[in-house]
């Protein structure tokens, strides 16, 4: 009993540094900001008043949140399903013995290396009507202009393809990497029965990259509503909240209005979508995910 | 016990000796400021500060902080986490909001001799209009502007229109710019007429100046109404609609205040508003000559003011703030008010820098230098409410909703007008 407790303890002052480390900097932030979201945003030296559930309603009331919320819905729609494809392609791709593997490997992580800051503003240019780089190719074969960022309608795709662009680098090493343990013998034995490589994508690689492909999915989820800095750089939302994501409401919220409060209730929102979508992840994916 | 104590208070007293050495000389000073115009400027400011540093041997360390609301934002921060500078170039309109903040110190509160006063005397009155609330005053005019034309000569030429007539009149300048609008044969634009900033942080800049060429203006001295669903009003967002729609003499959409000055350079675009800031990059970097013109109006030129003032705040301690005030009055004398409107493009902020040799002399070889001083009488303030940002931000959505015909001008207005009224609402219980 003397032996059990003193390895408990033990296992306890082992976790404690994580401990410390989570309960500082994510657990208690996230339980302050739910305690903010209640009080009115404080001005001077007085102490803010206890408001409930005002600022949420504050927030239900405001258009600009469900246009954040919805823009959002479509941003992740969008890039979270073409970035894990392409990713899994570009490492099907580069898995294979082919002259300069090594490059193109280097090639298609290039865009991950990058800060997203340098990045978008080479988007920038890339988006520039007239003499940008899509639209001289596009002029090339005789096509107009496009306003990509300026106009309403194709700003948020714009955002679209530069997150796909950045994040499918990054998830094709994890892609990688689980092809490179695939045991080898696994793939002799398919050809011994004459099973078609199309056959055997389906039906060994692709479950045996299960495991992977949800913890690629749990970051994709996460990346979709965490990383804003293009947006900050190429559009601040425009035109007319065309590309504003609720990171971007919360941050503009936040530090441009100084609306601390109704930031916060934002903020609660936001954790309360991911902490969903992790239950759905871990609590109903995983239990299917392993190959049996 | 009486010994404990006297050293105890002993040790307090040399435990708290730095602080009050540092409080009787302010050695050091940390300054936020923005950079909104191309150019060289931050080796500008970093001379300054030497210089500075060697007539007075205060030590002002220039953070550069991007662009104005970048730089208000991390001048916000640092200052509610109690690190913050001792002043810094905020933009002149921001006074309201910054009152609201309660962060600012004003002149008066740091102390003015006989003579400081007369050296805030010396600025333009329209560069103090958005100084002064209450009696006191709360900011130094230091980059100065006001919104400007810039026009390509050659294309002026090559479209058959006068490079030494600009137009004055609303329906003369949408006529020059449909004309100076290029297209080949199949129909893809060459270059544009004009294009005007409509991103957010500056679209509420380029329509004080439209607001005010129909002769409208935007908000009320205390900062807690303003007039968007105006019939005047209106009109200057549908002459401004008019300009792509109308006229196919812009891009329909929006365009982005920092894509104007390459679309100028490259010949992309035919006429910008701009700041008097761009001048020297455009000087040096112009392929073509250029002329520089007073903004149109619906009868006459009438433009806006705009541009940034130094603040001082009020964590910082007595001695920094009057260290900080001296900087200010040092970096606003006329010689160096003169080499920084030389070397940025701004306008001096006194008459007398431009009595300076420097100044004169400069302007003698360069008269497009002096184009915006002469507009400075049409000149209105920039919008500056209290809660700004967010005003700013329903204007500019409205704006950019309007640009991409998602609502008429009418329309965009009377929402911009709704949302402000309930963002003001607070503020109007006097």
């Amino acid at each position: 009993m003397v032996g059990m407790r003193r390895e408990t303890l033990q296992a306890y002052l082992l976790l404690l540094p994580a401990i410390v480390l989570l309960v500082a900097f994510t657990h208690w932030p996230a339980v302050a900001t739910l305690i903010d979201s209640l009080y009115a945003t404080p001005h001077g030296s007085r102490p803010p008043p206890f408001v409930a559930a005002d600022n949420y309603q504050g927030l239900i009331d405001d258009p600009v949140f469900w246009q954040a919320l919805l823009n959002n819905a479509w941003y992740a729609i969008a890039t979270i399903p073409t970035s894990i494809v392409l990713a899994l392609l570009m490492a099907l791709a580069v898995n294979q013995a082919l002259p300069g593997r090594a490059m193109l490997r280097m090639a298609y992580f290039l865009p991950t290396m990058l800060p997203m800051i340098a990045v978008a503003n080479i988007w920038l240019f890339f988006y520039t009507p007239d003499y940008g780089l899509f639209d001289s190719i596009i002029a090339l074969f005789g096509g107009g202009r496009h306003n990509w960022l300026g106009d309403a309608s194709t700003a948020l795709p714009a955002m679209i393809v530069v997150a796909v662009w950045k994040e499918a680098g990054f998830f094709m090493i994890f892609f990688l990497a689980a092809l490179q343990t695939m045991p080898t013998d696994l793939k002799e034995a398919a050809a011994l029965e004459g099973s078609s490589r199309w056959n055997y994508f389906r039906r060994v690689t692709l479950p045996l990259l299960m495991p992977t492909t949800l913890f690629v999915l749990v970051n994709a989820v996460i990346n979709a509503f965490r990383v804003i800095d293009h947006i900050i750089v190429m559009t601040r939302g425009g035109p007319d909240n065309a590309t504003t994501l609720l990171l971007f409401y919360i941050y503009e919220t936040g530090f441009r209005f100084w609306d601390t409060a109704a930031a916060a209730a934002a903020t609660v929102v936001l954790l309360t979508i991911m902490a969903l979508a992790a239950a759905f992840q871990f609590g109903v994916l995983r239990s299917r995910v392993h190959y049996r | 016990m009486i010994r404990r104590r006297s050293l105890l208070a002993t040790t307090a007293g040399v435990l708290a000796m730095p602080a009050v050495l540092r409080a009787q000389t302010a050695q050091k000073l940390t300054f936020y400021y923005p950079i909104a115009v191309g150019g060289p400027l931050q080796a500008i400011m970093d001379g300054y500060c030497k210089d500075f540093q060697k007539e007075t041997g205060i030590t002002v360390e220039p953070v550069y902080s991007g662009d104005y609301s970048q730089t208000l934002i991390k001048a916000l921060a640092a200052i509610k986490a109690g690190t913050g500078p001792q002043f810094a170039v905020l933009l002149a309109a921001e006074m309201h909001s910054l009152q609201d903040q309660d962060i600012l110190i004003s002149l008066d509160d740091i102390g003015l001799d006989a003579d400081a006063k007369k050296w805030i005397s010396n600025f333009y009155p329209a560069f103090l209009a958005n100084s002064h609330v209450d009696g006191k005053t709360w900011s130094v005019p230091f980059q100065r502007s006001t919104a400007i034309f810039y026009y390509n000569k050659s294309a002026f030429s090559d479209a058959g229109l006068d490079p030494e007539k600009f137009p004055t009149t609303w329906a003369a300048l949408a006529q020059a710019a449909a004309k100076l609008t290029k297209r080949d044969s199949s129909g893809n634009v060459a270059r544009w007429g004009i294009k005007l900033a409509g991103d957010l942080g500056n679209a509420q800049w380029t329509f004080g100046a439209l607001a005010n060429q129909a002769e409208q203006k935007l908000m009320n001295e205390a900062g807690t109404e303003v007039y968007f669903n105006q019939p005047r009003t209106i009109e200057a967002m549908s002459f401004w609609h008019s300009l792509s729609a109308q006229h196919h003499a812009t891009p329909e959409g929006i365009s982005n205040w920092p894509q104007l000055t390459p679309d100028f350079l490259q010949g992309n675009t035919a006429i910008i508003q701009f700041t008097t800031g761009g001048l020297p990059n455009f000087r040096d970097k112009a392929t073509f000559p250029f002329g520089v013109a007073g903004l149109a109006g619906k009868n006459s030129p009438h433009t806006v003011v705009g541009g940034g003032n130094m603040y001082f705040f009020k964590n910082a301690t007595k001695a920094e703030q009057m260290a900080a005030l001296k900087f200010a009055r040092w970096i606003t004398a006329p010689e160096r008010a003169a080499d920084w409107s030389i070397r940025s493009g701004y306008i001096a902020t006194s008459p007398a820098a431009y009595e300076t040799p420097a100044l004169k002399e400069y302007i003698a070889k360069y008269p497009e230098a002096n184009v915006a001083r002469t507009y400075l009488p049409v000149a209105t303030g920039e919008l500056s409410v209290h809660e700004n940002q967010r005003v700013y931000k329903v204007l500019t959505d409205n704006i950019q909703a309007c640009l991409n015909a998602a609502k008429t001008p009418a329309k965009a207005m009377a929402d911009a007008q709704t949302e402000a009224d309930r963002i003001l609402k607070p503020y109007r219980r006097a």
